[in-house]
């Protein structure tokens, strides 16, 4: 079993599969129950964006090692549309719009790390990551 | 594919969903209750999520939607079961299932439809 897992990402099957996978390869860590909710979750909300929005693309999933500490990364990629404005996307969360957006600022809550990188008409990439306390 | 058993106890319908559910798993659940309320004339609807260990956006968004539609056509829904490091994550995304009906448990929904139900009628 590696440490790195790519799925690709094209349909709703796909977003359990990535879920399920994470889940798997978080809990070589140690991480508490909590924590692995929310790394599923955070994979799901991801997931579920390439999906609808970029209609394909992939998750990767991989454990590292920094310093003293282990955590997951989960890298998601696609080659959609990209995003206009994210440092709106960044503010519009569920909680404010209802069910519209990306939930990006509760998926960032959900982990420790997150970063995106978006070009309009290239795709878009978000890399999170969550450390074991 | 996941088909969630649906049973009747009495008036009410009882959902458990068994294991994880994809996107489709989730509208095809909320199509079924939806169109087995009017068939059996059902005064509840309880969904059982204690099995679900991820409740994201779409699946929050759905059983909203689940108990909207349900509730357009005469009957009290009830989601019973959520997990509480799924509620912790839930909290974190920031979904409320604002409007809609939770209980710990079966058992506390079974209560909880008695009585909404008892006041309806």
């Amino acid at each position: 079993m590696t440490n790195e897992i790519r799925v690709p990402v094209n349909s709703d099957t796909d977003i359990v599969e990535a879920r399920r996978l994470g889940r798997m390869l978080a809990s070589k860590l140690g991480f508490s129950s909590s924590d692995l909710a929310m790394i599923a979750t955070a994979i799901s909300e991801l997931a579920r964006n390439i999906v609808v929005y970029a209609r394909g693309g992939e998750i990767i999933l991989k454990l590292v090692e920094d310093q003293s500490r282990r955590g997951i990364v989960v890298i998601a990629a696609d080659r959609g549309p990209g995003i206009v404005d994210v440092a709106r996307a960044l503010q519009v969360g569920y909680s404010t719009s209802g069910s519209l957006g990306l939930g990006l600022p509760g998926t960032r809550r959900l982990m420790d790390e997150f970063e995106i990188a978006s070009v309009v008409g290239k795709g878009t990439t978000v890399t999170v990551k969550k450390w074991v306390a | 594919m996941a088909d969630v058993p649906i049973l009747k106890q009495g008036s009410y319908l009882i959902a458990s969903i068994q294991s994880m559910l994809t996107d489709t798993d989730l509208l095809t659940l909320r199509n079924k209750l939806v169109e087995q309320v009017g068939r059996l004339r059902s005064r509840g609807v309880i969904i059982d999520v204690t099995v679900l260990d991820v409740m994201d956006s779409f699946a929050a968004r759905t059983l909203r939607d689940t108990a909207h539609m349900v509730k357009l056509r005469g009957a009290q829904t009830v989601i019973v079961g959520i997990q509480p490091e799924v509620a912790l994550a839930m909290v974190q995304l920031g979904l409320t299932l604002e409007g809609v009906a939770t209980t710990l448990d079966l058992e506390e929904g079974l209560s909880y439809l008695n009585r909404s139900t008892r006041e309806m009628a």
